[in-house]
């Protein structure tokens, strides 16, 4: 029977003969991953139903990145919850602020997520890892608590939706601006219980950071999980991490529900309005807006070549006045690499905030929330009402040139105005 | 088994930050996080609801997050039941997983808000006492009904371990 690479990984981990869309299995999981927003409720199910021992301590990861450093009393305590149970249980792969990243970037940097694994993880943008070959998909903090006692999760098996990608990118436009494109063709429940395939030539030339830009932000079309086939870019990224992966590729003739193809050599830039990520709009059309926020980072495109883009347009100037310009790196080891590069110093002289690793900002849990009528520009993945902050402050989403362009003219602006303008930007 | 409660309408596309804000998530207690449910876009819903009310909305209704504080938060605010044209993914299993009634049923625009509704979750039937007419939706599917039947996840798996 023929198979789609996730259909395959599901099948692999069921121990089944076969498996169908539709069907519900139990399956093993390879990762099990929480934060301090969801573990805390996972430990405290797990503790409640009598078990002591977690299944495999070594498959748990728990990483304290949404309200960390901690934000205040009530977070601290949450980001304590999961410190003690990794100390009780003997969990290896907890990461305490200095070591700790946006957990959908640190996962893959560490090599704790691997190509043709299963892994689940109480949070919704746990669909990141499929850019790797994997099939990653959301739960909740049951779900965890219960893959805490016996390593298993069930699961329905989704059908698949095939996205092929023809022609080549602009300048300016990459793998953001690809997943804003495809949630505004199909709404974001256009791939609801689905899993999203991304194919094409387009995607085999993708970097690794665009694919996980892409494949984070599958959830935002309503998808069980995003998926790339793995290739020597992949190969090239987990090289060096010892734990053995699995390449799986789609059979030529599995089943997909629906297949979209679509030449993108024509796309520009792309922004999501208020209040839906699929209210995507050519950024054009839209640089009367005026923005009182910058931000640069998250799981979406807080990662090396995300910042680099970012610095390319900052360097020499500054965020126009009265414009907050936020950037945060993912992880530790981007945000060390980014003051080798120069990159910090570029944030900084253009009067931004180069802040820690932590999810704050895009949730509007700290570092950066909006207050009432404000409007933001941001690279990160959702600008539902109140996402930010005030239930009357506004987010638009963007790649981060477009983000970092904004910055400078104080409005939502195309990359290209910056560099035509040179050293001096037009206002 | 069988729920009756008043209705409350909801549009399309209610996501996880709508039901609880991610300023609330600093405690995982149900009743506290019902305090603040719906609080974005209907400030003072949790002072409306009446123990044994009904979530009735559109498409897409749990879209966003993961976090399982978002069926808590309906749950802890007193609401029995919720039925929408279709449920985003994870908050599906996530009100399946603590024990959060719902159903999918496309009728939902035939539903006013505030009539009373009585909701047969093994049958699917849900009956419009305001406007006297039964609309029929599928029941869950047998799996599903063992889990909530057991009284949620940990249960379930707790009885299998036995």
């Amino acid at each position: 029977m023929p198979y789609t690479i996730a259909e395959k990984i599901l099948l692999k981990h069921s121990g089944q003969k076969s498996i169908a869309p539709g069907e519900f299995i139990e399956a093993e999981v390879d990762v099990a991953l929480a934060n301090d927003i969801t573990a805390p409720l996972a430990i405290s199910e797990f503790k409640k139903s009598g078990f002591k021992q977690v299944f495999n301590k070594n498959k748990i990861v728990l990483v304290p990145d949404h309200f960390a450093p901690a934000k205040d009393l009530k977070s601290a305590n949450q980001c304590k919850i999961l410190a003690d149970f990794a100390k009780e249980q003997g969990i290896k792969n907890y990461f305490e602020i200095g070591q700790m990243g946006i957990e959908h970037a640190l996962l893959p940097e560490k090599g704790i997520v691997l190509p043709g694994d299963l892994i689940i993880g109480a949070d919704s943008h746990t669909c990141t890892y499929g850019a790797l070959g994997a099939y990653a998909t959301g739960m909740g903090s049951t779900d965890l608590a219960r893959a805490y006692i016996d390593g298993k999760c069930w699961l329905k098996v989704p059908a698949s939706l095939k996205f092929i990608y023809q022609g080549k990118l602009n300048k300016w436009v990459g793998g953001k601006d690809l997943i804003l494109f495809t949630i505004g063709q199909i709404g974001v429940d256009g791939a609801l219980y689905k899993v999203m395939e991304f194919c094409g030539p387009v995607i085999k030339q993708l970097g690794m950071d665009d694919r996980f830009s892409i494949c984070n932000m599958a959830i935002e079309a309503g998808a069980r999980a995003g998926i790339i086939a793995p290739d020597a870019i992949t190969k090239k990224f987990i090289a060096g991490f010892k734990r053995k992966s699995k390449f799986y590729q789609s059979d030529p003739d599995a089943v997909y529900e629906k297949t979209y193809t679509w030449d993108i050599s024509k796309l520009e830039p792309l922004v999501a309005c208020p209040h839906l990520p699929s209210n995507v709009k050519p950024v054009s059309s839209l640089k009367e807006i005026k923005v009182d926020q910058v931000v640069i980072g998250s799981c979406t495109n807080g990662r090396i070549s995300d910042l680099r883009i970012a610095a390319g347009l900052l360097k020499g100037k500054k965020a126009a006045s009265g414009v907050k310009l936020i950037i945060f790196p993912a992880t530790q080891k981007i945000y060390l690499q980014a003051v080798k590069e120069g990159l910090a110093e570029i944030f900084v002289k253009a009067g931004g905030v180069f802040s820690t690793p932590t999810c704050g900002p895009c949730l509007g849990g700290h570092m950066g929330v909006l207050a009432e009528g404000e409007v933001a520009i941001a690279t990160t993945n959702r600008n539902f009402l109140g996402r930010m902050g005030s239930p009357k402050s506004f987010v638009y989403l963007s790649n981060p040139a477009v983000a970092a362009a904004s910055a400078i003219t104080g409005r939502i602006t195309h990359p290209k105005e910056i560099v035509i303008a040179g050293l001096k930007v037009k206002n | 088994m069988i729920i009756k409660g008043k209705v409350h309408k909801f549009s399309d596309n209610i996501n996880t930050d709508d039901i609880i804000a991610a300023k609330y998530l600093v405690s995982s207690d149900a009743q506290e996080l019902g305090k603040h449910c719906m609080e974005t876009i209907s400030p003072d819903f949790s002072q409306k609801v009446s123990p044994g009310d009904i979530i009735v909305a559109g498409r897409n209704f749990g879209c966003g997050s993961s976090r399982e504080h978002a069926p808590l938060a309906i749950k802890g605010c007193g609401v029995s039941a919720v039925i929408a044209k279709s449920f985003a993914a994870i908050f599906f299993r996530n009100a399946i997983n603590i024990g959060l009634p719902f159903l999918e049923s496309l009728d939902v625009d035939k539903i006013n808000d505030g009539d009373v509704i009585e909701v047969d979750l093994t049958s699917g039937v849900i009956k419009n006492i305001t406007q006297d007419k039964n609309y029929k939706t599928q029941a869950f599917p047998e799996f599903l009904q063992q889990i909530v039947a057991s009284g949620g996840l940990i249960n379930y798996i707790k009885k299998q371990k036995v």
